[in-house]
């Protein structure tokens, strides 16, 4: 299923200062950023940017200030002018196009919304959101029903007449994001939207953002510096700096295989449990025993494996059945009854559910989790074990860009996290952690043994 | 210090004599259509009888300052003060001269600031231009106006035309400089015309600034309107300069009270045109 390319971005160089050729040819002869401020005293916005954007997906540009995502996005409609280099939107250049094209081009085909929400205060929540189609010499009946049309969308049905300075932020932004809808765009640009919202605002928004997307899959670039809000919206990710794409590619690409020590470093401070998923963490789900066997190959697989319960599944789909315990199959060995009559009921999770849901089930659970799809077939099993170590994981890359490839303290690292129960919090001096240590390690040993 | 004295005072003054000689059939020209506009807005204000003015007045303070009836009772008093001092057409004359320069003074000095707005280049000409038309001691632009226009309403007006412009077009410049980034984006973004950017954003955002040049200008006016009577120009400044003259503090001080009434009200009604943010 080969997506189409919506937007592709081809050598963009953005020079800030009074001869920007000189620049472009220093940059081809290959002197640093620095280098080039020191002998021309010009700023560069922009060196070499390429990426495609593909039709109905979320690419997010990330960086810090002054990374240059801001100025990126806006040479997308040239409300910045790229120094150098091509930006095409179905494969049509717009940095050639005339002034009148370029204008047909913003008018129906990019909408934007911006970090301060930008409305015009001297007119009305409808007549903001008009105000793309009013330009267009659209009579006033239609561009108002479209306008409400878009103010349905976002959920503001009612307050058409308001006037902005009325608004609580989160509802100026859907002002925002409804004008840019009014026009009924192919691409939006979205220029930092949520960053001036209260945390729990943005977080609605961002889901409103995914829901809508899901509707009406739209293709939409977003600048953000946050990084929870990128791994959260994103289809891909563009991570910026000093005005160069670092890496591109989805949330889980930048978290496993960071480009370079500065990703690293900055995807170090993520909640893992929030973007890994079950599917991300489970293990094969090895032994299996089949609802047809007989009890005395379900204690053999069970003796073989040291384990005390075993999934049962029906068929080659593998659909799963439920669970055996030791205690149980040695009772019916001894009854002969069938593995039928002894087969518990067993909660399965979905492969998309989060690690941070799947953490407290994990916890209270005595046997591991079964991953099944829609048609209950077994995908996969999770045990405490992989949870533990998907979370430590994240710790080790802190570890790792900071102090480098120093492996006691990674290790020690992941046992702090995986004996935090047994420690009873942090009291234990340090000195005496390496002594703690030995019993989790145990302890999680004895516990797959026990499963 | 041998270096001699730099002949700028003399420059001017030929300069001056020159464009009276060669361009005067222009000059009068100017001065023939600016009497035209004086004395069109004298002649609305005296075809009416004075209750009839203080009305509207009194109407247009209630309806620009949010239905506020003190404000319209207040005008509808002073106005009606005004008649009973018997100072009504000379006040008349005085408000006909105001409205016909700040008129003007708007209707250049607004597109001009918007140009200035628009282009850096105009700004840094126009700059100090502004400053010296509003630092030289406003007695100063008498005298050019007095060669150019001989004695009367015309050169007053132009005096106070040059004095009462540059706050128009200094805070028209900077509303709508001062409109922000984002919002002139959205314009740029949503594919608006650069008419279609002045027109729908830019200048409703920069009103309230463009209000309150309107407000400064309509206020230098008056008081420069006062101070032409030295050149001729008729109303309550000649009044008040006829009681300077003859050391008559009654007569001086009743065109003064005139004044401060014309003042007022026209200050309160403009202030009020301004919407607030």
């Amino acid at each position: 299923m080969e997506k189409n390319t919506k937007l592709e971005v081809r050598n963009i160089n953005k020079i800030f200062g009074k001869n920007p050729q000189r620049v472009i040819s220093l940059l081809n002869k290959g002197l640093s950023k620095n280098e080039i401020f020191e002998k021309t005293k010009q700023t560069i916005g922009l060196n070499n940017v390429n990426f495609k954007v593909n039709e109905g997906e979320i690419f997010v540009i990330m960086g810090l200030s002054g990374s240059g995502k801001s100025t990126l996005l806006r040479c997308l409609n040239r409300l910045i002018e790229p120094t150098s280099g091509e930006i095409l939107i179905d494969g049509k250049d717009i940095t050639r196009m005339s002034v009148e094209e370029l204008r047909n081009t913003r008018r129906t085909r990019l909408g934007m919304v911006f970090q301060n929400f930008a409305l015009l205060p001297h007119r009305s929540v409808l007549d903001n959101v008009a105000y793309g189609l009013e330009i267009q010499g659209i009579p006033k009946k239609e561009r108002n029903s479209k306008a409400l049309e878009a103010i349905e969308t976002v959920g503001l049905k009612g307050y058409e007449n308001s006037m902005i300075i009325q608004l609580s932020g989160g509802m100026k932004q859907r002002v925002g994001l409804a004008r840019a809808l009014a026009n009924d765009p192919d691409i939006l640009l979205m220029d930092e939207a949520f960053s001036a919202l209260d945390p729990l605002i943005r977080s609605d928004m961002q889901d409103e953002l995914l829901a809508l997307e899901d509707r009406m899959q739209k293709t939409i670039i977003f600048v953000s510096h946050d990084l929870d809000e990128a791994l959260k919206l994103g289809d891909r990710i563009a991570l910026m700096k000093d005005g160069e794409v670092v890496q591109i590619g989805t949330p889980e690409e930048i978290l496993t295989d960071p480009a370079d020590s500065y990703v690293s470093r900055f995807v170090a401070g993520v909640d893992r449990s929030k973007i890994f998923t079950a599917e991300s963490v489970m293990k094969r789900p090895e032994p299996l025993v089949s609802i047809n066997s007989g009890p005395r190959v379900a204690l053999q697989l069970m003796k073989e494996y040291g384990i005390s319960s075993i999934f049962v599944v029906e068929g080659k789909s593998r659909l799963l059945k439920g669970v055996l315990m030791i205690s149980d199959v040695v009772e019916a060995l001894k009854s002969k009854r069938s593995l039928e009559s002894i087969v518990r009921e067993v909660p399965s999770i979905p492969p998309e559910m989060p690690l941070y849901e799947i953490i407290p089930l994990i916890a209270d659970s005595d046997y591991p989790l079964p991953v099944v799809d829609e048609k209950r077939k077994l995908k996969g099993i999770i045990i405490r074990g992989t949870v533990l170590g998907a979370l430590a994981m994240s710790e080790d890359t802190t570890e790792e860009a900071s102090a480098g490839d120093d492996e006691p303290v990674m290790e020690d690292k992941n046992e702090e996290i995986s004996c935090k129960k047994c420690q009873q919090g942090n009291l234990i001096p340090e000195k005496n952690l390496s002594s703690e240590v030995e019993k989790p390690g145990k302890t999680s040993e004895a516990m797959e043994v026990k499963i | 210090m041998i270096l001699p004295k730099i002949p700028v005072g003399d420059f001017v003054e030929t300069s001056v004599f020159w464009v009276e000689l060669h361009l005067g059939w222009f000059l009068d020209l100017i001065s023939d259509f600016l009497d035209l506009i004086i004395s069109g807005f004298s002649d609305i204000l005296m075809f009416f009888p004075p209750f009839v003015i203080a009305l509207i007045f009194a109407f247009l303070a209630y309806s620009t300052g949010s239905k506020n009836l003190k404000l319209a009772v207040g005008t509808f008093a002073g106005f009606l003060l005004i008649e009973n001092l018997e100072i009504w057409e000379l006040s008349m004359e005085t408000l006909s001269l105001v409205i016909s320069s700040a008129f003007l003074a708007l209707i250049i000095g607004i597109p001009l600031g918007i140009l200035t707005a628009k282009s850096d280049f105009l700004l840094h000409i126009l700059k100090p231009l502004l400053d010296l038309m509003q630092t030289m001691p406003s007695f100063v632009y008498l005298i050019p106006a007095l060669i150019f226009f001989g004695l009367g309403n015309v050169p007053g007006m132009i005096a106070t035309l040059v004095f009462a412009m540059p706050p128009a077009i200094r805070l028209t410049n900077l509303g709508i400089r001062q409109v922000p980034l984002e919002l002139k984006e959205v314009a740029d973004a949503f594919g608006s015309t650069p008419l279609q950017k002045l027109v729908k954003v830019e200048l409703p955002v920069a009103l309230p600034t463009i209000m309150a040049g309107v407000n400064q200008c309509i206020m230098l006016s008056l008081s420069m309107v006062v101070i032409s009577a030295m050149i001729g120009a008729r109303g309550l400044g000649y009044q008040v300069l006829f009681g300077i003259q003859r050391v008559d503090i009654g007569m001086g001080f009743e065109a003064g009270l005139g004044i401060v009434i014309i003042a007022v009200v026209l200050d309160r009604i403009t202030q009020n045109l301004s919407p607030d943010k």
